[in-house]
């Protein structure tokens, strides 16, 4: 059964600027699929439609067998509680401890008052803990954010998002700005998140050849438009040149 | 291979000539510029009779003049006691006059920053009302208030209320947009309402910005409520006024000795707060 839907969505910012065109395609709970395409594709915009932290212009967007473009404030709250999200540049509160960061993840089901000063149940607290040990940063709980290492701060913001015991998990270039050894570690521990924890994972990545290895379907667009949906076995290098509107010797991938 | 791509990248950059044209632009920007400035003071030393050389000759006059005037003496130092109480006065209105208008500009700024996403409208009304306060000097807020309040400190208290209510609303909103944008997005996947976002995420992440430009505003205002008091007839203000009118220059100097001495301290004071907060 789909958890996501999108249908012929499109989004146009400003008056001129596209920035998706009938875009349609679902995603079945459980799957690990990853978004290629070139910058300022459109990639950050599909996943910022899915929590409504960008509204589309055209279609319908269906996430757990509700449509989302026509929630109000209340309804939105409740897709935003179900869907983690984890950035490129971490976006954590850098100069709060690790754990307050993780327990922002329960934002969402507090009430505005204790969720405001920042009172959380003794359950929530072992639960951020308890994260926080799988994550291996145990260690780090009381540190300030500002501290950590970028490999570390991603880590944080995989457990902020797995506080909101999420359905589904949106990764906007996680390992973007990353050195190669933690961008392994963040996305094995995104794999493992997918495999074990049963949440669905859409991950948009500049990185075609960690796409096709972490990914059991690869979405492919330019300008707006999916030119690619299927299994990463089956994206030859011809249709990577499409995606991404180069020619032979193009990419950096070429490179040898 | 890599010469064919060497020359495809050659073919791409630029034409020579038009770098040329680049750069000799810039260097007319610049001399015009120049001239432009130098024409503009010329016409103005001109219509205001205005000799620079008489100008600069008379620096050291006026140096041999404070020098001769203005060393204090012992009846001033008899007045030092009345000094720093008055000093002290001041000094306490410009604390407390910053901090309320830091806690009055930190509403506005929410309401004036992207962050938040507050209404276009009053997003707008909140910018224009703060910039209003702003570009209305202190010193005019002075004089205007004057009517209403009469020589008051009342009047001085609203005067550098009105004026560091609109620096810090444009502080604190430059400051919340830049340092807490990216963690508001976050909060806001996480399902968090405003309420939870303002205290959660932007307060945390701004705090030691805006106690710094609180800081800033306090040195600030205790150095322009020495102006405002000659106008409004209170606090060390008016003692320094009533000195130089009666010609007790020795007493004035002292005034002013006080006033640097105090300032001094609160930047030293709030530069130590600021390393340690920040």
């Amino acid at each position: 059964m789909p958890i996501l839907e999108f249908q012929n969505v499109s989004k146009v910012y400003g008056n001129t600027t596209k920035a998706l065109t009938n875009v349609s395609f679902s995603v079945n709970e459980g799957e690990f699929v990853s978004i290629i395409g070139p910058s300022g594709s459109g990639k950050s915009t599909i996943l910022r439609c899915i929590n409504r932290l960008v509204d589309t212009t055209q279609g319908s967007i269906i996430f757990d067998g509700h449509d989302i473009n026509n929630a109000n404030k209340k309804e939105i709250r409740q897709v935003r509680k179900k869907t983690g999200m984890i950035f490129q540049h971490y976006n954590l509160v850098d100069r709060l401890s690790v754990i307050e960061n993780v327990l922002h993840g329960r934002l969402g089901y507090k009430s505005t008052l204790s969720g405001a000063i920042g009172r959380y149940t003794e359950q929530e607290k072992e639960q951020a803990f308890q994260i926080l040990a799988k994550l291996g940063l145990t260690e780090q709980a009381y540190k300030r954010c500002d501290e950590l290492s970028g490999g570390q701060k991603q880590r944080v913001g995989i457990a902020r998002s797995l506080m909101q015991e999420p359905r589904l998990i949106l990764c906007d270039e996680p390992i973007a700005s990353l050195d190669p050894s933690s961008s392994k570690i963040i996305m094995d521990y995104l794999s493992t998140i997918n495999k074990n924890m049963k949440i669905t994972c859409i991950c948009n990545l500049h990185q075609v050849d960690v796409a096709m290895r972490y990914a059991k379907r690869i979405i492919g667009i330019t300008s707006g438009q999916i030119v690619y949906d299927g299994p990463p076995e089956e994206l030859t290098k011809s249709k990577i040149y499409d995606i991404y509107q180069s020619n032979e010797g193009g990419l950096i991938t070429d490179v040898r | 291979m890599l010469d064919k791509q060497m020359d495809n990248l050659i073919e791409k950059t630029p034409k020579k000539t038009n770098q040329i044209s680049v750069f000799s632009k810039r260097k007319r920007t610049f001399a015009i510029t120049f001239f432009g400035i130098f024409a503009l003071f010329a016409v103005s030393a001109i219509v205001a009779n205005y000799n620079i050389l008489s100008g600069f000759e008379s620096i050291p006059k006026a140096f041999a003049w404070m020098a001769g005037n203005f060393i204090p003496d012992k009846k001033a130092l008899s007045r030092l006691p009345n000094i720093l109480a008055k000093l002290f006065e001041t000094a306490l209105l410009a604390v407390a006059v910053t901090a309320s208008a830091a806690i009055c500009a930190f509403f506005f700024s929410l309401l004036g920053t992207k962050t938040t996403k507050a209404p276009p409208l009053v997003s707008r009304a909140a910018r224009i009302a703060a910039s209003f306060f702003r570009n209305v000097p202190n010193v005019v807020w002075a004089i205007l208030l004057l009517f209403s309040f009469g020589q008051n400190i009342l009047t001085g208290f609203f005067a550098l209320f009105f004026a560091t209510f609109g620096m810090l609303v444009r502080m604190f909103i430059e400051t919340i947009d830049e340092v807490s944008s990216s963690c508001v997005e976050a909060l806001h996947a996480t399902g968090a309402n405003s309420i939870q976002i303002i205290l959660q995420g932007i307060v945390p992440s701004s705090l030691p910005e805006i106690v710094s430009w609180v800081l800033y505003m306090i040195e600030y205002n205790i150095r322009d409520s020495t102006l405002i008091g000659i106008l409004t007839a209170t606090g060390i203000g008016y003692l320094f006024d009533l000195y130089y009118k009666r010609m007790d220059y020795g007493s004035a100097s002292l005034v002013v000795i006080c006033i640097v001495i105090l300032v001094i301290t609160i930047e030293l004071l709030s530069n130590k707060i600021r390393k340690v907060i920040m």
